[in-house]
C-alpha cells in the first residue's frame, strides 16, 4: 500500500462475465473509471472511483457492485461523536459545481 | 399543454406553494400548475447565490417543485430535470438561453443534484412521482427526460422507464455544457468528467470558514484574554491555513492523503512563527525551544484536521479512502495536539519556576 495514500482501495467490484457492453457505466461515471472495450467494458482506473454508486444503480446485469457513500470526514466523525456510528450528510452544499456535500 | 382548471376547493394544506388541489377520480391528488421561468438571472438571483455560497439561510434557496415553462415550449420540446435548489435550477435555466424547454423540478429538499442523488432524494421514485403530479405526459408528446449526469447515483434509467414510460438520457456534468451537448446529444469525455478547478475550490472557502467560525471566535477571544494575543493570532492563522490556504493549494501540496497534506501545510506555515517564538521571547533558550516545539505540534494538527474535513467538499474522495484516513491519522493527530499542549504548559510552568 502506498505510504501516504489511503485512496488505493475501494469497494468497487466489476465482473466482466456479466457485462453486456451497454456502456451506461461509461456515461454515468464522473471519473472515467471504465473504458470502452471491444466486447466488454474495461475497468481501467479503479483507484479513481469515489464510490458514488451511479454505475451500480444503472448497470442492468449487476456486473458492477460498490458500497456507495459520502466520502466526507466531517460527517463520519460527527456520526461517531453522536453515537450513531454512521455518517449523515445533511448539509445543503454547493449547487451547480459538482463539489461539496459538506462544503 | 392546457391546464385543466381545478374542480375542487381544497382546504387541506397543499404540499407545495403554487400547487392546487384537484379531484382525480376518487383520489384527491395535488396537481401542480405549470409555472413560468426565464433564462435570465436577476440581481436578486445573484444575491441569493451569494448568500447560498456563504452557507447562510439554507432553507431559503428552495425552488417550488413542479413543471416549468422556459420560453414557449410545445409538445415536442425537451424536458430537463433539476433539483429544487436555486443554484442547481438557475445553473440549468441560465445555460438554456434561447431554448424553449420544459424543466421538471423535483423535490430534493433544497439540496443540489449530486448530494441529493447520493442520498436518493434526487432519485427514481421522486422523478416518477413528479411526472405523475405534473401530468407531464399530457404536456409533451415524446417520452424522454434529460437528467444531469451527476443525478445518476440516485436515478436508475431503466426503473424510471419501467415505472413512468419516460426514457432517461444523462446529460453532461455541467449545465453550462448543455448548448454544445444538445447539438449532437453526444458528450465528450470532458463533459462527462468531474473536475475541481481553482474557481470551484475558492467558491467553497466561505462555507468552510462558516463551519468553524463560531468555535474559532470563541477560541481566539479566550486565548487573547486569558493567555496572550500572540496565541490568538496563531489560532487565527491555523484556521485560515486550514480553510482558505488549503483549498487553494490542494492539488499542489505533495502526497495524496488530506491529513498529511494539511499537516505539511501547517508545518510550512508555522515554521516562521515558531522561529519568532524562539527569537522574540525572553528567558532560557531551552524553555523557548520547548514552547516552539509545542506550537509546532499543536497547529499543524489543527490544520490537518481542517484539511481532513475538506474531503467532503471535494468531488473525488471515496468513503473507503476517507475512512482509512480517519482510522490511520485521528489518533496521531490527537497525540500531536495533546503533546503540544503539554509541552506548552510545561514551558509555562518552567518559566514560572525560574522566575520565582
Amino acid at each position: 500500500m502506498n505510504r501516504w495514500n489511503s485512496y488505493t482501495r475501494t469497494t468497487l467490484q466489476y465482473n466482466p462475465e456479466k457485462c453486456i457492453n451497454c456502456r451506461l457505466c461509461l456515461q454515468v461515471c464522473p471519473h472515467q473509471v471504465f473504458q470502452q472495450g471491444t466486447k466488454k467494458v474495461i475497468l481501467s482506473l479503479p483507484e479513481s472511483c469515489m464510490e458514488c454508486g451511479a454505475c451500480q444503480v444503472n448497470c442492468p446485469t449487476e456486473a458492477i457492485t460498490v458500497e456507495s457513500g459520502v466520502g466526507c470526514a466531517y460527517a463520519m466523525i460527527r456520526g461517531v461523536l453522536n453515537g450513531t456510528g454512521e455518517e449523515s450528510c445533511d448539509c445543503a452544499g454547493d449547487g451547480d459545481t459538482p463539489s461539496g456535500c459538506c462544503g | 399543454m392546457t391546464m385543466e382548471p381545478c374542480s375542487c376547493t381544497c382546504t387541506e394544506p397543499t404540499p407545495d406553494a403554487g400547487s392546487s388541489c384537484c379531484q382525480t377520480g376518487e383520489n384527491r391528488l395535488p396537481v401542480s400548475e405549470v409555472m413560468n421561468t426565464t433564462s435570465t438571472l436577476t440581481i436578486s438571483d445573484h444575491g441569493d447565490h451569494l448568500i447560498a455560497r456563504l452557507g447562510l439561510m439554507r432553507m431559503n434557496h428552495l425552488v417550488t417543485p413542479g413543471l416549468y415553462r422556459l420560453g414557449s415550449p410545445d409538445a415536442d420540446s425537451p424536458v430537463f430535470v433539476s433539483a429544487n435548489y436555486t443554484l442547481s435550477f438557475d445553473a440549468l435555466r441560465s445555460a438554456l438561453t434561447g431554448c424553449d424547454a420544459w424543466i421538471l423540478v423535483i423535490d430534493t429538499k433544497g439540496v443540489n443534484v449530486w448530494c441529493a442523488a447520493g442520498k436518493g432524494t434526487f432519485g427514481t421514485s421522486e422523478i416518477v412521482n413528479r411526472i405523475a403530479l405534473t401530468r407531464l405526459e399530457t404536456m409533451v408528446s415524446h417520452r424522454h427526460l434529460i437528467v444531469p449526469q451527476l443525478g445518476a447515483p440516485g436515478v436508475s434509467a431503466r426503473e424510471v422507464l419501467r415505472q413512468s414510460g419516460f426514457s432517461v438520457e444523462f446529460g453532461p456534468v455541467q449545465a453550462r455544457d448543455l448548448p454544445k451537448y444538445l447539438k449532437t446529444h453526444q458528450a465528450t469525455q470532458e463533459m462527462r468528467t468531474v473536475t475541481f478547478p481553482l474557481r470551484d475550490r475558492i467558491t467553497l472557502i466561505p462555507v468552510e470558514l462558516m463551519q468553524v467560525i463560531k468555535i474559532a471566535i470563541v477560541a481566539i477571544i479566550l486565548a487573547a484574554f486569558l493567555i496572550s494575543v500572540d496565541l490568538a493570532w496563531r489560532i487565527l492563522l491555523s484556521i485560515l491555513a486550514g480553510t482558505v490556504l488549503f483549498p487553494i493549494l490542494l492539488p499542489w501540496i505533495p502526497v495524496k492523503d488530506f491529513t498529511i497534506k494539511g499537516y505539511l501545510l501547517g508545518l510550512v506555515v508555522f515554521l516562521p512563527t515558531t522561529a519568532l517564538t524562539v527569537i522574540t521571547n525572553q528567558g532560557d533558550l531551552l524553555i523557548r525551544i520547548m514552547m516552539a516545539a509545542g506550537e509546532l505540534l499543536i497547529f499543524p494538527a489543527v490544520v490537518a484536521y481542517l484539511a481532513l474535513n475538506f474531503t467532503g467538499a471535494t468531488p473525488f474522495t471515496s468513503r473507503t479512502g476517507v475512512k482509512t484516513e480517519i482510522r490511520r491519522y485521528i489518533r496521531p493527530l490527537v497525540g500531536s495536539f495533546a503533546g503540544g499542549i503539554i509541552l506548552a504548559m510545561l514551558s509555562g510552568v518552567a518559566r514560572l519556576v525560574i522566575v520565582s
